[in-house]
């Protein structure tokens, strides 16, 4: 992109400490840009300044909401009648159940997960073609926790240059309460952030007694101090390196960008030449960018947007809210920064800018695909069983001959029960004349079988058929059905199976 | 180092090596830390030598302080499931059988133990779904020489088929071919009978020849109709199941034979609750009395 020669700036006063009348040039470098990045270099440490404006507003309203659903959830309650747990939210692992308010998941149903995830990834392309690395700058678990973590830094040491003076002082008692204060506080949260992710997986006020008294499982402890480690060390401590370095999105990112995706970008045909200005000079030949650095102080990926799209910049908008700010102050139309496109940023220097395209193939596309996945899955949904069967046929011995002559089949035939209730059911079969059904367990022909709620209730079931009627045995595998009628609405479903014997 | 060289470009030392005249390798030393947890990765070895089983003697090997033992670890885990188990152990032995039978949470162990045991001690013999083979019955079906019900199959356990045991079932059918009781065109015969008992044609001029001879030999057994006496482990020869073979000339071989099977007696390998179990089991496989 636009990386201007220092030759071709108006830069006659590198030394100026003000950008403009009543503006400071802020003393700050993009440690992070891959050009001031060296692979032999230590890291060097971004103090990112607090940002006002829009952009902030609404990722402070993200944040609250993000983090309100995160650490919430596990205590909202849904009643499912006796048996079932009353968590809203709830992987119960343990019972091989996902729990989501008027939704659940047996183990078997796995892939309503698998629809949930590939919607999700075509949600992200979706909106990645469309407006960038929106997931990056507004939602993203690491963007969000690192934003909390510096308001906590914030909070104890105070905003960018106190922060830099705290660091450059030797270890007084100030510096160490205030160094022990952030770090406590960080591991508080990352303790909440832990209890948090445990509570999803089990009962959360009896999870939360046992944590305190000590009777909670084991995994729980362990997951517990997994993710208060890993929320104060990747928030906390490693921050925007966990974005560069081990994150595997932005480099795959790119290939979802076109040049009419909406990008954080500097419009270099309306502040190049940058420099900084003077009182009563012309604003004629010259850039809007006074080259003050707001955008750079605010980035808490320690980049500087004007360089141009790049890996580190995870298009968090803050830089907007900065150089807004800026505009204001001198008087200058906003924008400077903003989000626009690559065709408009190469069309409006030729003052042809266009439209913005949404609908492209690509987006088309991506909705095409979510639409699909979405409705498959609705289908899935609205017509899944409530009831399931299963029959299976014993295979040792496939068939035994009686006595008088008869042969009979075992089978082991399962009952699901879905229903928040316990049901009644009735077993028969079709397709085999005059063949005796006997349930094992039950004493009298055609029983009620109660199966409990949420319960897989399994049965052995004994097929005889008479000597009498064995001339209907037309072959070694005839099939049958066997019918179970829900008592409670009629509602029957059945399973083929087939008869065995030998062969005639 | 004396002379530390340093690399221009990196502004780190180098290890002075020298490769293909120009190439030197830059001297980045393991992180701190890392090599902390090294050391202390040592210290902790050293200090499970020392407590747990570690190291190889002449005569065996060193025990460590905890005195831990995977072996005595696997006896402390058996103990607790048997120690588990004992309720319902107790239960079983304390329980008549048809009481057990209606009992779903005894039945349910009884079942799973039973399995179990089959598998161990009968499977051999009778098959791991106890289908039999030749000369070993078919648990499964309703037909039984020594009684189906849920005690009649639990002595037949206990004491085993003409095992040698006292209480054993020890009734043998004679033979009639080795022993010269029958001729052999007699025997001939009378397996043709035999066999149209269960309505199988064959040589009806035979059959009718044998008739005389079943009635004379056989009948006092297998009872004049040849349904078979229960208390003599006499099977009956008019359904469609054969023991050893329902051919004609399986049948001859039985006549001149006598067969005589044999079933250990397991009262004094297996405990009385084991045997009880595994009788509720069978009997459970469908074809009990």
């Amino acid at each position: 992109m636009t990386k201007m020669e220092p030759a071709l700036r108006i830069e006659a006063n590198a030394a100026a400490r003000e950008a403009a009348p009543g503006v400071e040039r802020i003393d700050v470098e993009a440690v992070a840009s891959k050009a001031a990045r060296s692979a032999y270099a230590q890291r060097q440490k971004i103090y990112p300044k607090l940002a006002h404006g829009t952009f902030r507003n609404v990722k402070w309203l993200v944040m609250a909401v993000t983090l309100g659903i995160y650490y919430m959830l596990p205590w909202i309650r849904w009643d499912r009648g006796p048996r079932l747990p009353d968590q809203a939210f709830l992987l119960d692992f343990a019972n091989q159940r996902l729990f989501f308010g008027p939704f659940e998941i047996w183990a078997q149903e796995l892939y309503y997960i698998t629809g949930i995830l590939i919607v999700s990834a075509f949600g992200l392309f979706l909106v990645t073609s469309v407006a960038g690395r929106m997931w990056c700058g507004y939602t993203c678990p690491q963007t969000v926790w690192t934003d909390l973590m510096v308001v906590v830094e914030r909070f104890w040491q105070g905003d960018r240059n106190a922060r830099i003076r705290l660091d450059k002082e030797p270890w007084t008692f100030e510096k160490v309460w205030k160094k022990g204060a952030t770090h406590l506080t960080w591991m508080l949260i990352g303790a909440l952030t832990g209890g948090a992710f445990v509570f999803y997986f089990r009962d959360a006020p009896t999870l939360a007694r046992e944590l305190v008294t000590g009777e909670a499982p084991a995994v729980a402890y362990v997951f517990f101090g997994l993710f208060t480690f890993t929320t104060y060390l990747l928030g906390g401590i490693a921050r925007e390196q966990v974005c560069i370095y081990m994150c595997p999105w932005p480099r795959i990112q790119s290939a979802m960008f076109d040049r009419d995706s909406l990008l954080i970008s500097y419009r270099p045909y309306r502040g190049e030449p940058r420099g900084a200005h003077k009182k009563g000079q012309s604003w004629e030949g010259r850039g809007d960018c006074i080259d003050c650095r707001a955008c750079v102080a605010v980035c808490p990926m320690g980049i500087d947007i004007r360089d141009g799209i790049q890996l580190e910049c995870i298009q968090c908008a803050l830089c907007i809210d900065a150089c807004d700010e800026i505009m204001t102050k001198i008087d200058k139309p906003r924008g400077l920064i903003g989000y626009d496109s690559f065709r408009n940023l190469d069309a409006a220097s030729h003052h042809e800018r266009e439209p913005l395209r949404i609908l492209r193939p690509r987006t088309i596309a991506y909705s095409g695909l979510i639409a699909l996945v979405l409705a498959v899955m609705l289908w899935a949904w609205t017509s899944r069983a409530q009831v399931e069967l299963s029959v299976i046929q014993d295979r040792n011995p496939l068939f035994v001959t009686l006595s008088d002559g008869g042969v009979r089949n075992g089978f082991t035939v399962k009952i699901l029960n879905k229903w928040h209730q316990a049901r009644e059911f009735r077993m028969r079969i079709e397709g085999l004349p005059s063949a005796k059904l006997t349930i094992v367990g039950f004493d009298h022909d055609d029983p009620a079988i109660e199966v409990q709620t949420d319960t897989l209730r399994a049965l052995k079931v004994y097929v005889t058929v008479p000597q009498s009627a064995r001339a209907g045995l037309d072959s070694e595998a005839k099939p049958f059905v066997f019918v179970v009628t829900d008592t409670a609405n009629g509602s029957a479903i059945s399973r083929e199976t087939a008869f065995r014997s030998a062969a005639k | 180092m004396a002379n530390k060289e340093i690399d221009h470009v990196t502004g780190v030392e180098t290890t002075g090596h020298v490769w293909d005249g120009d190439l030197k390798e830059l001297n980045k030393p393991l992180p701190r830390w890392w090599v902390y947890v090294l050391y202390a990765t040592i210290v902790w070895a050293i200090g499970y030598w020392i407590v747990y089983p570690a190291w190889p003697t002449l005569t065996g090997y060193t025990h460590g302080l905890f005195g831990y033992s995977q072996r005595a670890e696997v006896a402390r885990s058996v103990a607790e499931a048997k120690a588990s188990q004992a309720t319902y152990l107790k239960a079983i032995a304390e329980t008549a059988p048809a009481e057990i039978d209606n009992n779903p949470e005894l039945m349910q162990f009884v079942l799973a133990g039973g399995a179990a045991q089959f598998g161990q001690n009968c499977a051999p013999c009778h098959g791991k779904g106890a289908q039999g083979f030749k000369g070993y019955p078919n648990l499964n079906d309703d037909d039984w020489l020594w009684g189906g019900s849920i005690e009649a199959i639990e002595r037949s356990i206990a004491f085993g088929i003409r095992s040698g045991h006292k209480e054993a079932h020890d009734s043998a059918m004679p033979r009639f071919g080795l022993d010269g009781i029958l001729t052999d065109a007699q025997i001939s015969d009378a397996a043709e009978y035999v066999l149209s008992l269960s309505g199988e044609a064959g040589d009806k001029a035979a059959a009718d020849r044998g008739a005389q001879t079943f009635a004379e030999q056989c009948a006092p057994c297998h009872g004049p109709e040849g349904k078979g006496t229960l208390d003599l482990g006499a099977p009956n020869l008019t359904d469609g199941i054969w023991l050893y073979g329902g051919r004609a000339g399986d049948i001859e071989e039985s006549i001149r034979t006598g067969r005589g099977g044999v079933m250990p007696d397991w009262a004094g390998k297996l405990d009385p609750v084991t045997v009880k179990m595994l009788a509720l089991y069978v009997h459970a496989l469908g074809g009990g009395k």
